[in-house]
């Protein structure tokens, strides 16, 4: 219910978040003073204007404007404040009018901020007056209520504030018609008067006047409905120009390519797969995507397919233990008959989950078949022909597959495992005995043999992946025992220095390492990291150590365990060629370095877990196929590359 | 056009057209507890949840909320907790969807209901409802209003069930008190 006040008139506030409305014919100067008891203003510090728009509770416009809303939150006053003042103020030396005669009365409304107007005024009978008091707020006895007042200074803002009992009334006068002399500068022209018999238009809430009836030649543009926001660009910004979102350190990026549509499915079933059918700005990002979202919808199918399995078995043998139970019913024709149906109804449940799974796994079979062939070199196996035609890289590519990936259910559905580039965690290749039965087949030293080639398998993948100024390798091999693995790393001279042997050389390879370890963590957290050595190699380290612990005394595992903790952070990575029964001496201080590590296996083993419902996945290397010398060639093609570069 | 269903009353998720239902989606929406002064982070927020319980043969075998966001299967889907509760306006501030096709074989019946995590009652909720929603067109089948239903704390509010190969949704709107579905389970038991 809106109150229409008339002068002197009040009226209780039902609430205390509120907004004042204000308009007017020409754009007008709105602020706010505060009070005390005795209605005494204490300083300019209470008073809300232009230069200085936000107080505790009270905000008004930077700018002159013919319509304003202030927003006045009366709990969040200042404690003492009694009174708040609503005032108007013509703006002096603007070409406007000088006095509030001379234009259509000014009306105000105070509403909530649902916009429901609780009540409004509009000051008539003006005439000469530059600056008028609008509105009081004040509390009585608790509560809040508005007055209507209307009392206008002939003399303006500086006789008005001085009334108030401010002393420095005519400083802070010059200083709110300085901000708001500004603030027009800033503003954009009022557009051109509009042909006659066109005025049927409502009046657009425009800031400023001054540059408007001089210059009509000049880019005209319509303020927003928010007088605030037209004139609140920043200093650096062209003035009055539109405001630029983009970030200054970003550029644009073009719009990537729409993933392949699928083709249109045949009617009745589901539609065909198509490679890179999932979102992402990259066809990488886009295939890793989909690779993960594969993997997630082969372990609930999964999942869905288990449980069901398991139930019917638990739900028959109830039911065989509850005719057993009574031995009434234990032996005889109906025990046989209740047997059979029992059996009968897990046999349908069993049948109708399979039925279902084999749907699901057709359509994942299907889709894997159109995958595969698509994956870039860093997700492709060895025998892929992506690697056949195989080019250094400029780019670090999104992920690595580490492996293959997959369920008893179906054997041949092999999902690729992806992790994301940079490493978030190092690697463990066991080359101790795993629980499968392909690890139980092979002796202890063809596991070791196994494990170093699973080794340089991934290190040569990794070094073939990231552009060769990106990606550093070094080995420990204390007893030279996998000189033999280590063979095409080394020819090929993908491997910059040779594999260090002994203690000594395990030493001085963990001293270089911690050594920029320290200083990349120092740099960053002081932020200077243009102050690092420029011998400093800032690019990803990879270390591998075959045949832990041998070489290694205390010292050396404590360096290496503080590598394990700090090194990943900053892009120093473990690759550990170990079997942990080796280690055993050391007792449980190395479990939390074997813990920090994927663990993989030379040999095909189910130690994986997927992180949505933790089935027992089998991993399997990723090696590459006998006989094949595409490792050799990629490497090649790595060591050119890198002596061209100087690395 | 929404279907402002009565306690007990059973609807079958067959489509005008014959078709059957293959997805759907319960909403729950509320208005956030109304800020208060300077301080408004000590508002008492108002926290709702939604929650899904699996059943096979009247056995619990998983359950959708806002601890577990996906059934294992991956047909059932939370799409995450609001702490706060929404601007009222009759949109769902949590919703859980449920792809009917996918869900596995064993499971026949799928409940769900409401809580009151914060412990407010429903009498003090504002612009509280909870719907269901075919998620293939968006039309809603049932709805119930929370707001004014009394001082109860949870809502058993529907049962979708299997019958024969397609899907029936069944009304409950079984008022209760809880933190979470693991209270509720004993007024659940009886409606299965």
């Amino acid at each position: 219910m809106t109150a229409e006040l008339v002068r002197g008139q009040n009226h209780p506030l039902p609430q205390t978040r509120l907004e004042i409305r204000i308009s007017a014919g020409n754009p007008i100067v709105a602020g706010a003073t505060l009070g005390d008891e005795q209605g005494t203003v204490q300083g300019v510090e209470w008073v809300a204007h232009p230069a200085s728009p936000q107080l505790p509770g009270i905000e008004v416009s930077k700018q002159a404007a013919a319509a304003h809303r202030l927003a006045v939150d009366l709990d969040a006053l200042p404690e003492g404040v009694h009174r708040v003042h609503v005032l108007l103020a013509l703006v002096s030396g603007a070409g406007g009018p000088v006095r509030f005669g001379a234009m259509a009365a000014p009306s105000v409304a105070v509403t909530g901020l649902d916009g429901t107007e609780v009540a409004g005024y509009t000051i008539t009978d003006l005439d000469a007056e530059s600056a008028v008091v609008a509105l009081e707020l004040y509390r009585r006895q608790g509560a809040w209520k508005v007055r209507a007042v209307g009392q206008g200074y002939a003399g303006g803002l500086a006789e008005m504030l001085r009334d108030q009992g401010l002393p420095q009334a005519a400083e802070l006068a010059a200083e709110i018609n300085d901000a708001v002399a500004r603030g027009m500068a800033r503003s954009v022209a009022q557009p051109p008067p509009r042909a006659a018999g066109d005025d049927g238009r409502v009046r657009t809430a425009t800031a400023g006047t001054g540059a408007a009836p001089d210059t009509p030649a000049q880019p005209q543009t319509q303020a927003g409905a928010q007088p605030s926001s037209a004139g609140d660009t920043s200093a650096g910004a062209s003035p009055g120009g539109p405001i630029n979102y983009q970030h200054p350190g970003r550029r644009t990026a073009a719009p990537p390519t729409p993933p392949p549509a699928a083709p249109p499915a045949p009617p009745g079933q589901p539609a065909r797969p198509v490679a890179g059918d999932a979102s992402g700005w990259t066809m990488d990002e886009r295939l890793y995507n989909q690779v993960w979202g594969m993997f997630e919808d082969l372990a609930r199918t999964t999942a869905a397919y288990r449980s069901a399995v398991d139930f019917a078995e638990s739900r028959m043998e109830q039911e065989l233990d509850k005719v057993l139970s009574d031995p009434r019913t234990r032996v005889g024709p109906a025990a046989d008959t209740a047997r059979a149906q029992a059996r009968a109804k897990q046999a349908g449940l069993v049948e109708q989950a399979r039925t279902a799974l084999d749907r699901d796994l057709a359509q994942l079979t299907a889709e894997a078949e159109v995958v595969e062939p698509a994956l870039p070199p860093a997700y492709a196996r060895w025998d892929s022909p992506v690697w056949q035609g195989y080019q250094v890289p400029m780019e670090v590519p999104m992920a690595l597959r580490l492996g293959d990936l997959h369920l008893p259910e179906r054997t041949g559905l092999r999902i690729p495992m992806l992790v994301r580039l940079p490493l978030e965690r190092g690697l463990w290749i066991d080359a101790g005995r795993t629980g499968s039965a392909h690890g139980a087949l092979l002796d202890s030293a063809e596991l070791r043999r196994l494990a170093a080639e699973t080794a340089v398998a991934h290190a040569a993948r990794l070094l073939a992946v990231y552009p060769v100024d990106e990606f550093s390798l070094h080995v420990i091999d204390p007893a030279g025992s996998a000189a033999a693995s280590l063979a095409p790393l080394v020819s090929s001279g993908a491997l910059r220095e040779p594999p260090v042997a002994g203690a000594a050389g395990v030493s001085s390879v963990l001293a270089a390492l911690t050594r920029r370890v320290d200083l990349v963590q120092m740099a960053v957290r002081s932020g200077a990291t243009d102050a690092l050595p420029p011998d400093l190699d800032l690019a990803q380290q990879l270390l591998i150590v075959h045949d832990f612990p041998h070489g290694f005394d205390d010292r050396a595992v404590t360096q290496l365990r503080y590598l394990a903790d700090e090194g990943p952070s900053v892009g120093v990575h473990l690759m550990m060629v170990a079997d942990r029964e080796d280690a055993q001496a050391y007792g449980p201080v190395l479990d939390p370095l074997w813990r920090s590590l994927l663990r993989i296996t030379p040999v095909a083993d189910d130690h994986l877990a997927d992180p949505w419902v933790g089935h027992a996945w089998t991993y399997e290397p990723p090696l590459v196929p006998a006989g094949s010398q595409v490792l050799q060639r990629v490497l090649g093609q790595v060591g050119r590359a890198r002596e061209a570069y100087g690395r | 056009m929404t279907v402002n269903m009565s306690k007990g009353q059973a609807i079958s998720l067959q489509k005008a057209d014959g078709g059957t239902l293959t997805a759907v989606r319960m909403g729950l929406g509320w208005q956030a507890a109304p800020r208060r002064g300077l301080f408004g982070s000590r508002t008492r927020e108002i926290d709702l949840d939604a929650s899904a319980v699996l059943f096979a043969d009247k056995q619990p075998t998983d359950v959708v909320f806002f601890r577990h966001l996906v059934s294992d299967d991956g047909s059932v889907r939370h799409t995450g907790d609001n702490l706060v509760g929404g601007a009222g306006q009759g949109g769902d501030d949590e919703a859980i969807l449920v792809d009917l096709q996918r869900v596995p074989v064993h499971i026949d019946q799928i409940i769900f209901t409401v809580n009151s995590f914060t412990g407010q009652t429903f009498a003090e909720v504002q612009n509280a409802f909870c719907r269901l929603v075919d998620e293939t067109n968006g039309q809603e089948l049932a709805r119930y209003t929370l707001t004014g239903g009394g001082q109860y704390t949870a809502q058993i509010m529907a049962i979708v069930q299997r019958e024969g190969s397609a899907w029936q949704m069944k009304a409950v709107g079984e008022p209760a008190n809880g933190r979470t579905f693991q209270d509720l389970m004993p007024h659940i038991v009886p409606h299965l």
